[in-house]
């Protein structure tokens, strides 16, 4: 159908050039900390680590900027990870008892942003095994793979399995060694009979290669034995007869003492000394916590400069060194561990410089060489759901001043990452972007999204704006690794990390943030209708907060608010950090949660919605301008009751309008009224459950009757004409879920107006800011507004505040009409201004059936011309996928799949930069980000000095996308566009071979292909 | 309208008087007339024609119902359901036959009367010289049209295209649809493809009432966009954004009450079972002739651009302030002096349909010479105006 819709417009070869030149999809990277990670290896010698996911994907992280990814076929946990040290190269045991090796390859030439780049290491599985059931054994899971163990030489993989056996796998082919493999028996046999007892001696927990005499290795089996064992003469050295279940082994470096640790929660020191055969007594046995068994502790522990022991199923992590002895108390199960240290062979001992932790929810750093072991801020890996994000908002170009405050009041500390490896590509970040994320603690927190790594800026809290129960005495921006608490408590707990899911206050939660990045105003809402204005300030204060109270209900008496009761403002002066300081704290009645909010900055004018109706506050004088109740006229008629015999004229012509309006809709509800006739509705409501259809859904038209029809849904400031077609002033539109528009002419002092009436600065202070009622627009499909957007005499859309008048981007047309964007859940309209009259249209759910979800405008700036840009208007909908319009023209020009249709809280979360880039959620602590554009990506470009590959040829492309993300979308690495993936209205089917075609020629994915 | 809170007490509105306000061009008349003894509509058209000095002329009777249609008044029936609908003013515009040949009643008809009278009329004179005695012949105009099917020249015979006319909400749509597997056949055998059915139809519904939507009726198309290859719940969503011009085109569960044109009728078709087969033959044999195909396209590709507005569904409404007035800053200081609190004054109705609401039959003639020697495949291509009466 689209095809013969479009057609007309195909014959323009150029646009589609234009086009190209202009769009392309890709998703690039993913920000935040992996969802459910699983595995956590490091290879000293390139400074990588890699984190696998419960999802099956294996990520390496090196220094800020440098990531790459990796995705097994199946999505099966990945438990193990191994790094062959030095080679780029890692093995992976995944839950299904397969082992895959990957492999960090130089790529070809990659061209990105016009720029090319050479030597981009991409990663890529190379080859997979998996371990034989034996014959004979009953049981499949004899020869499930409980632990894996990569020899010094890195030429052999020694495979410990739930069965006790030990098989031996040749590198870098995953071949078996078939003659190495030692069963359980051969271990038996040799042990003395009082030691045996009939039992078998459990899987294999541990493998360790002895430090110094390389083809011996220690194996620790579950039951508490451990066997140092010579690979090359099958033969085992030494026994050592544990009795306690045993958890992990692991060497000191002389190779004279091994430690071994238990399920009771103590370890032991054994000696291994030549000449005895079996050792029955450790040198010594201690159980830290012995006094608390209930503590089903730590297991971990790093003692005098010897790490790497693993496992604890507490969240907890005992550091010893000498005398101090600090017990890390995480907020979430601790995955694994390593540690950062020489890789000297000679040292006595391993000297580490930092504790890298990998939680299930965080990643934690601790500074082992700073006294008091403070823990480092992460570069990245941050973990964007310590509290859960409720919403977020992009700012792009972010003057350096504003920046460098921001910096300032986060403290972010420009400490040593311990994690260097990698070198990153990709050419630093033209502008700066922040990325603010609301969350449900009442915090906001701003990052720094200009690269690849999400990097925490600053975070602010606005719960001690209010008196919460639970009084937050701690101040947010004290670092709680620096609370040391010195507790006389055994052990010595230190509350580490910041992954803290538990909001004090659900009302506290961030539902809109509107930043000005020129005056630095801040505008927060929240849950329980508080509306937040801040300003930036470098010093500490203490002052009140301004409390401002709107009714949003204004003369509706017979409505009662049945939710959550508002917050309580804090009645003290309160000390505020460096930051961002509450200036005024506007609530609104009732304490209905905010849905839109807009905020101009120039007009000192913040405008907010709820699910009652909107209002307008002028900040600078402090006073309220406008509250307008959106409630269905409905419940309105019910409220009024039928008492009113003297009505104004202005109630008695809204009320006859709205009664059309109404009609038109909603003559069910008038049936309604007598009790019989609900009970037959009832009947019949139960008949048609009796006969229950599989799917069916009723086609029924929109009813205005919806109690969310009132809800605000977008908020808009305007410079335009709204009045007539020669004066323009501000202006304030607003739109409800109920598809109706209002339109506010605002009387701002010294502003608008053409400017003519400027008057003197006395008389302006002194003068207020008025509203009055200009236009209401009711959309005849009542689908909610999602969007409403005024556009300048050029169609393009009007600028930021501030920046026309400062000269940051050119200014608007003035001399030609203007019109109005609105795009609601089912059509975008365009309407002329000032008589709002339809221009053109695009019914997006009647042709495609799919409803709108988030709209943005985005500036598209062509990958080959240096000036040449168009504003285009982008749609997400709800089945996820992207479809791009021209603004005013609103012709649709691509199309691409992004989110799963499934994924309603990625498609929720979704938000757009100015210049053709996104974010979504993709798990609840992941941002996957993606471009639109052909020209703006912010994508991982890095290498890793590794050796030339000795591997073989790779077995598959991996696609670059995690399995939470789209699935079935593959994107290869060199980024071309896949056919399904862009749905191009606008070529036939020649042409698009054509189009593949020449992709194909043309290694990669140049810019400029023309078409025919 | 001030009063409109004592009719909602039924006790009161039971017993009180009918307010009526008449209207004869630019004449009014207000009166009361007692709820009890309406109910007789020659009395009341004699009344009504000698309180406006008419008497003798040939006038029709409507009354603007709830929902602001104009409804007539010709019988006792609708005489008593304009007074019981009364709430509690009953409006009634007197109409001389002549100039209202072309008129049908429909949603907005009062907005819209004006511009249908400017229109020519399709069959003028039809009427007017007829006593009110004699049974009036030819397409009914005393009704409101709630459904029709149309476009059966250009269709497959196996599918019928039905429009749905939704005035007000009175009576909901009224059905419901599933997923489901679909039979074909074609060239190559029977095909299966997943197709969307009609699974259940409110009792009371339009689509009920329309008798042209069935249970197990395959949706093909639903306002000219095809449905195959999209989910339920798109299918849903585009059949709720089209609500008030709903244009369905089904492959009916029953085949025996098609549709047949001309030398086209085989008995083959007539089985329900063999209908599938049908379409495939249709498909084949079909080829759209070139100038059926470029009109199609000129057509939709000015919808795209959304200039083709004459539909009916874009009727936003526009409530403009007269409070706001251009550029004078006092007079908006006055407004504002309530501020928030100002009072739309004009009502302005963009995109009313205008002349629309011609009747199908004659439309079908009008297609039959633009697509002479085409069919089957035109099914798929719509033609602007076809989408938008």
């Amino acid at each position: 159908m689209m095809k013969f819709r479009f057609r007309r417009q195909t014959t323009d070869p150029q646009r589609e050039k234009i086009k190209q030149e202009l769009f392309a999809f890709r998703k690039t990277v993913e920000h935040g900390f992996p969802h459910q990670p699983s595995a956590l290896a490091f290879d000293p010698k390139l400074q990588l680590m890699a984190i696998g996911t419960k999802s099956g994907a294996i990520k390496i992280y090196g220094a800020p900027g440098v990531e790459f990814t990796g995705l097994h076929k199946d999505t099966t946990a990945v438990t193990q990870i191994l790094f062959l040290p030095g080679q780029g190269c890692l093995l992976s045991l995944l839950d299904d008892n397969t082992i895959h090796l990957w492999e960090l390859v130089a790529g070809v030439t990659r061209e990105v942003g016009g720029v090319k780049k050479e030597g981009v290491v991409s990663l890529r599985e190379v080859d997979s095994y998996c371990l034989p059931g034996r014959p004979g054994i009953e049981s499949s899971s004899a020869t499930r793979v409980t632990v894996l163990h990569l020899l010094k030489s890195c030429d052999l993989l020694c495979v410990g399995t739930e069965g006790g056996g030990v098989y031996v796998l040749e590198l870098p082919r995953l071949s078996l060694k078939e003659n190495q493999t030692l069963l359980q028996d051969h271990v038996t046999q040799s042990l003395p009979d009082d030691y045996r007892c009939g039992k078998s001696l459990g899987p294999v927990e541990s493998l360790q290669e002895h430090p110094q005499q390389a083809g011996k290795i220690l194996i620790g089996y579950s039951r508490g034995l451990v066997v140092l064992w010579d690979l090359s003469s099958r033969h085992a050295d030494q026994l050592f007869l544990g009795k306690q279940q045993l958890e992990s082994l692991v060497w000191e470096r002389s190779g004279n003492l091994f430690v071994s640790s238990h399920n009771d929660g103590g370890y032991s020191v054994w000696a291994v000394t030549n000449g005895n055969v079996y050792n029955n007594q450790p040198v010594s046995s201690t159980i830290p916590y012995g006094e608390k068994p209930s503590n089903r502790s730590n297991t971990s522990i790093t003692t005098g400069g010897m790490p790497r022991a693993s496992y604890g199923d507490r969240h907890c992590l005992t550091i010893q060194q000498d005398k101090e002895h600090v017990t890390l108390d995480f907020t979430s199960r601790v995955i694994d561990f390593f540690t950062v240290h020489n890789v000297d062979d000679d040292k006595e001992f391993d000297d580490p410089s930092a504790l890298v932790v990998l939680l299930e929810e965080e990643l934690v750093v601790i500074d082992l060489l700073t006294p008091g072991w403070p823990s480092l801020p992460t570069p990245y890996l941050a973990p964007l759901h310590s509290s859960a994000i409720t919403c977020s908002c992009h700012v792009t170009n972010v003057s350096t001043k504003l920046w460098e405050r921001l910096i300032n009041a986060g403290k972010a500390q420009q400490s040593r990452w311990p994690i260097c490896g990698g070198k990153s590509l990709a050419p630093p970040p033209k502008q700066q972007e922040l990325l603010l994320t609301g969350h449900e603690d009442g915090t906001v927190r701003f990052w720094d999204a200009s690269g690849v790594a999400l990097t925490p800026l600053y975070k602010l809290s606005t719960a001690n704006v209010f008196h919460t129960d639970c009084d937050p005495v701690d101040d947010p921006h004290d670092d709680p690794d620096m609370q040391q608490e010195e507790e006389e408590e055994w052990p010595p707990f230190r509350k580490v990390g910041c992954f803290d899911p538990y909001s004090d206050d659900p009302r506290l939660g961030i539902q809109k943030i509107s930043l000005c990045k020129y005056s630095n105003k801040l505008v927060v809402a929240g849950t329980a209708g508080q509306v937040i204005i801040l300003g930036l300030n470098d010093e500490r204060s203490d002052h009140l907060v301004d409390v401002s109270v709107m009714d949003l209900l204004q003369d509706r008496e017979g409505f009662t608010w049945k939710g959550h009761d508002r917050l309580e403002p804090r009645l003290k002066p309160a000390p505020f950090p460096p930051g961002f300081q509450p200036l005024v704290l506007l609530q609104c009645l009732p304490p209905a949660s905010v849905t839109a909010v807009a905020l101009h900055a120039e007009w000192n004018l913040v405008a907010f919605g709820t699910s009652h109706g909107f209002g307008l506050f002028d900040y600078h004088r402090r006073n309220a301008v406008l509250a307008r109740c959106t409630l269905h006229p409905n419940d309105s008629l019910a409220m009024e009751g039928p008492l009113s015999r003297v009505k104004s004229l202005k109630k008695s012509l809204r009320q006859s309008f709205r009664r059309i309006r109404k009609s038109r809709v909603s003559g069910k509800k008038r049936v309604l009224t007598t009790p019989t006739s609900k009970v037959q509705e009832a009947n019949a409501a139960l008949a048609e459950q009796e006969e229950v259809a599989p799917v069916q859904r009723r086609i029924e038209p929109r009813s205005a009757d919806d109690s969310l029809s009132g809800v605000v849904r977008c908020l808009c400031f305007a410079d335009t004409f709204l009045r007539d077609g020669t004066h323009h002033g501000p202006t304030l539109w607003a739109g409800t879920n109920s598809g109706s528009v209002y339109a506010y002419a605002l009387e701002v002092p010294g502003v608008g107006l053409g400017r003519t009436c400027e008057r003197g600065g006395a008389s302006e202070s002194s003068m207020c800011v008025e509203a009055v009622l200009g236009k209401e627009i009711q959309l005849m499909h009542r689908a909610p507004v999602v969007s409403i957007c005024v556009l300048d005499g050029r169609g393009k859309p009007l600028p930021d505040p501030y920046e026309a008048s400062q000269d940051l981007a050119i200014a608007p047309d003035m001399t030609n009409a203007h019109s109005v964007l609105i795009a609601s859940e089912e059509q975008l309209k365009v309407f002329s201004l000032p008589k709002v009259s339809a221009k053109t249209k695009f019914k997006l759910t009647a042709h495609e059936g799919c409803r709108v979800r988030k709209v943005a405008l985005v500036l598209f700036s062509s990958s080959v011309q240096e000036d040449y840009s168009e504003h285009t208007l982008v749609c997400l909908t709800n089945m996820g996928d992207m479809h791009l319009f021209n603004i005013p023209g609103l012709r649709p020009q691509v199309r691409f799949d992004c989110i799963r249709k499934e994924d309603i809280s990625g498609i929720a979360s979704c938000v757009f930069t100015k210049n053709g880039q996104g974010f979504y959620l993709i798990s609840p602590s992941e941002y996957e980000r993606f471009s639109l554009s052909a020209k703006v990506l912010t994508e991982p470009l890095c290498s890793v000095d590794v050796p030339l590959s000795t591997l073989p040829s790779p077995l598959l492309d991996t696609p670059l996308d995690s399995p939470l993300s789209c699935a079935d979308l593959t994107l290869d690495s060199t980024g071309e566009l896949t056919v399904e993936d862009v749905r191009d209205f606008l070529t036939t089917v020649d042409e698009e071979e054509n189009n593949l075609r020449n992709m194909k020629d043309e290694e990669g994915r140049s810019p400029g292909i023309l078409i025919n | 309208m001030s009063r409109a809170s004592q009719s909602r007490t039924p006790t009161r509105a039971a017993e009180s008087v009918v307010e009526v306000k008449s209207k004869f061009e630019a004449e009014y008349r207000r009166f009361g007339l007692k709820r009890t003894v309406a109910g007789n509509f020659q009395e009341f058209y004699r009344f009504l024609q000698s309180i406006h000095h008419i008497r003798g002329m040939d006038v029709r009777l409507c009354y603007a119902d709830i929902h602001g249609d104009l409804l007539p008044i010709n019988n006792d029936d609708n005489f008593d359901k304009a007074v019981k609908s009364a709430n509690p003013l009953l409006r009634i515009v007197i109409i001389t036959k002549t100039d209202d040949d072309s008129m049908v009643f429909a949603t907005n008809s009062l907005q819209r009367r004006k511009k249908v009278m400017t229109l020519p009329g399709l069959n003028p004179g039809a009427t007017h010289s007829r006593g009110k005695s004699v049974p009036q012949i030819g397409p009914p105009q005393d009704f409101r049209q709630i459904s029709s099917i149309i476009d059966v020249d250009i269709l497959p015979e196996a599918y019928r295209r039905v429009r749905l006319h939704k005035h007000g909400t009175n009576k909901p749509l009224g059905f419901y649809i599933r997923d489901g597997v679909s039979v074909r056949v074609t060239p190559h055998g029977v095909e299966k493809a997943p197709g969307v059915f009609i699974s259940r139809v409110v009792r009371g519904g339009l689509a009920e009432s329309t008798g042209l939507l069935a249970i197990n009726d395959e949706i093909i198309e639903v306002n000219g966009i095809e449905v195959a290859g999209k989910s339920l719940d798109q299918v849903t969503a585009m059949m709720v954004a089209n609500s008030h011009n709903l244009v369905v085109t089904v492959k009916p569960a029953n085949q025996r009450n098609n549709v047949y044109r001309g030398s086209k009728t085989s008995v083959g078709n007539t089985g329900s079972v063999g209908s599938a087969g049908s379409i495939g033959s249709a498909l084949s044999h079909d080829s759209p002739s070139p100038a059926s195909q470029s009109n199609p396209i000129t057509a939709s590709s000015s919808q795209a651009e959304g200039d083709s507005d004459d539909e009916d569904d874009e009727g936003d409404i526009i409530l403009e302030s007269d409070g706001l007035n251009p550029y004078s800053r006092d007079s908006a200081r006055n407004g504002a002096a309530a501020a928030g609190r100002p009072f739309p004054q004009s009502v302005s109705m963009p995109n009313s349909m205008g002349a629309s609401l011609s009747n199908s039959a004659s439309y079908s003639q009008d297609r039959n010479h633009n697509h002479a020697g085409s069919s089957g495949r035109e099914r798929m291509r719509e033609d602007g105006n076809m989408i938008t009466l």
